[in-house]
């Protein structure tokens, strides 16, 4: 057994984990507090990573194009849900897949209008280019950056939530929505700040991986069907359960990424192992979902006293 | 890139709108990828087919020439659908294009079938040179597994004893890694196939790491279009430059260097790759043809591009050899064997199954006299190479 490895494998499926549960965490209040299914969550991801890609172009600091980038998507998140998600609260699902269905084409083409096809590189500064060593295990600087912005972000999401004033609302609105519009709370600037803050939080996650991946269109498409898979595994409406049911799916994706082929071929010959493993291990996270539903449909960690 | 929309759309425009029989022109639908991340390989093959177009006046012999380019979305089975609407709907004389495997693998019966001719200018499917060999397909690239093959060659001349290997998993990137396999004599230490398509996997973190690990001398990889600049990238993050050196395939070209420069990624500089084209080959036709790209869109052309530009340069020798009478299928056929065109990479033959028989260099990334990143040929790993399953292929 390679310790060094494995270790750097928990931290390659902690680092996806995190993005994963940026992403949910949004995803998870709007379908929990709103009742409403964002399929264009995913172009908040790559919305962030283009404004932060053009902001590191013009001023060559990274942090400059993570602040701004978060300020842009917080006021694309909000002008959405002002002028599109607002009028469709009480419509039901299908209606709500078919206009962000919609959003995810004209944001994709509004992005190539913009930016054209070729996509957009986004350099680092040369001290988070780098690696650091512990001992014998040498680790990219940047992904500890992006597991360091993750527990971060975790952190003030569970003060936000836990401890504020705005945060008891989202639980509260998460339980039991028609309770809270009864009892006289300005449901709709509720609403709007969640959904920015859920915008800001997949745009985060689009700057933080674009350094890696580059920024591209429709870079949020593919992974918006894990991060719904992270909703539903850890409870809809629940933040805490995107927490872990992120962390759970980063870490399974990266682990079978990384030994699937080795086990398999225990049993197989190894040329069909090798073949096997990346179809098998693509197909992990929704296994575990089809599990969790049949034993556990409402999820892993479910809002308290969600209907 | 407005305007190469806008120029597509024109060229589109007159093509629809001068009629569909019109014995004046010859028709050549165009199947590329222009949309999803893999869009900016279309776009540089859309420009090198505009600049073709623009250097032979729009005319081959006597006849215009008509463009439709459509969109395969970087998937089979769109891909076959645009193929079918260019044959039977358009109803094309040359159905050229594709730059994936398993696009064409897709799409190629539909034009054999309406005895049409197609002309693949990237895509090289083993089966294709093999076994599906056909008497109406021609292409201006290579069979899939001789670029890596010379790759493996000049690891062996280097002594490279152990290797770490990562392609995607289709059509591909399998006949690549099966290339090198044939040729590589030292060990393989570990393989990785990664997910690919429109959702391909971009973040290659445990892959990575589990090459370290494996203690391999050096990493080879074939990562196409966009997922070469984010594999560089990660490689350099990884620390990996320095200690196990790169050697890749389609992978550091035209597309992902200026993207790799923006970036300062200077682990690219100096890694090599072995290619049957370099925009520094000295020939008349390639300086005016890299000449003019360079002019036009301030960057290098792409060995995509290259490609693309011979397709319309082969196909107009064809026109011409039968006099524009697209009716006589054998002339045409007999002329695009004879492969009578001034090819940017210089003089080549085609084999018995339509694949081209040509020399391999072997290239390096070096910086230009403007600083720009390209790339140059070093020295000469194949001379008049001929792919391995030309003796599958039953036509003579």
């Amino acid at each position: 057994m390679d310790w060094n490895l494995l270790i750097t494998q928990l931290m390659n499926g902690l680092q996806l984990g995190l993005l994963l549960f940026l992403l949910a965490s949004g995803l998870t209040l709007i379908f929990g507090i709103m009742d409403f299914i964002n399929l264009s969550h995913g172009s908040f991801y790559m919305v962030g990573a283009y404004f932060c890609g053009t902001i590191v172009a013009k001023t060559g600091s990274f942090v400059l194009g993570i602040l701004f980038g978060l300020v842009g998507v917080f006021i694309v998140g909000a002008l959405v849900e002002w002028f599109i998600a607002r009028k469709l609260y009480r419509s039901d699902h299908l209606d709500h897949v078919l206009v962000t269905f919609g959003l995810i084409l004209i944001f994709d083409t509004l992005v190539h209008m913009i930016w054209g096809a070729s996509g957009m590189a986004i350099p680092l500064p040369d001290v988070l280019n780098g690696q650091v060593s512990i001992g014998t295990l040498v680790l990219p600087t940047y992904r500890l950056l992006i597991i360091a912005a993750g527990l971060g972000v975790a952190a003030f999401l569970y003060v936000l939530v836990t401890r504020t004033r705005l945060g008891m609302l989202i639980r509260a609105g998460a339980s039991n929505r028609t309770m809270v519009e009864a009892l006289g709370v300005n449901i709709n600037r509720l609403f709007l700040i969640v959904f920015a803050i859920g915008a800001s939080m997949a745009g985060l996650a689009g700057m933080l991986i674009a350094p890696i991946t580059e920024a591209s269109i429709g870079m949020g498409n593919d992974i918006i069907i894990i991060a719904f898979v992270v909703v539903i595994v850890g409870g809809i409406g629940s933040v805490k359960g995107a927490f872990y049911a992120g962390l759970i799916i980063g870490l399974i994706d990266t682990l079978s990424r990384s030994y699937l082929d080795d086990v398999l071929a225990l049993s197989i010959p190894i040329e069909y192992a090798e073949t096997a493993a990346p179809a098998i291990s693509a197909m992990m996270v929704y296994i575990l979902m089809a599990v969790v539903l049949a034993f556990r449909p409402q999820g892993l960690f479910p809002p308290a006293g969600a209907r | 890139m407005k305007r190469n929309i806008l120029t597509a759309a024109v060229l589109a425009a007159t093509a629809f709108g001068s009629g569909a029989a019109n014995a004046d022109s010859v028709k050549i639908g165009y199947v590329t990828t222009l949309t999803t991340p893999a869009a900016v390989i279309g776009e540089d093959i859309q420009n090198s087919v505009n600049l073709a177009l623009e250097h032979i006046g729009n005319k081959m012999g006597d006849l215009d020439v008509e463009l439709i380019m459509e969109d395969d979305g970087f998937k089979p089975d769109v891909g076959k659908q645009k193929t079918d609407k260019l044959v039977k709907q358009d109803d094309v004389d040359f159905v050229v294009g594709y730059i994936w495997s398993h696009v064409l693998l897709a799409s190629m019966k539909s034009v054999t079938d309406a005895d049409k001719f197609i002309i693949s200018a990237n895509a090289g499917p083993s089966q294709v040179a093999g076994k599906l060999c056909h008497p109406n397909f021609f292409s201006t690239s290579w069979q899939n597994d001789q670029t890596p093959m010379a790759m493996g060659e000049h690891l062996n001349q280097e002594g490279v004893k152990s290797l770490y290997v990562m392609a995607p998993n289709y059509a591909a990137g399998k006949d690549m890694v099966a290339g090198l396999e044939s040729v590589f004599t030292g060990e393989i230490k570990g393989k990785d196939l990664t997910k690919w398509g429109a959702d391909a996997q971009l973040d290659f973190s445990a892959e990575l790491a589990k090459a370290k690990a494996s203690g391999a001398e050096a990493i080879f990889v074939f990562y196409p279009g966009k997922a070469g600049g984010a594999f560089i990238n990660q490689y350099q993050q990884a620390g990996l430059r320095g200690v196990m050196p790169l050697y890749s395939v389609f992978t550091v070209d035209a597309i992902a260097l200026p993207k790799l420069q923006e970036a300062n990624l200077e682990g690219v500089l100096g890694s090599k790759m072995t290619q049957e084209w370099s925009p520094d080959m000295d020939n008349a036709a390639n300086k005016r043809f890299v000449g003019d790209y360079l002019a036009k869109h301030g960057k290098y052309p792409s060995f995509y591009g290259a490609q693309a530009y011979d397709s319309i340069m082969l196909i107009k020798s064809a026109v011409e050899a039968v006099g524009g009478n697209l009716d006589d299928k054998d002339g045409i056929r007999a002329a695009l064997k004879a492969v009578n065109y001034d090819s940017v990479r210089g003089k080549y033959t085609v084999g018995n199954n339509h694949m081209p028989i040509q020399n391999f260099y072997l290239r390096e990334v070096v910086i230009d006299d403007e600083g720009r990143w390209t790339t140059k040929i070093v020295s000469t790993v194949y001379e008049n190479h001929q792919d391995r399953y030309a003796a599958e292929c039953n036509m003579q």
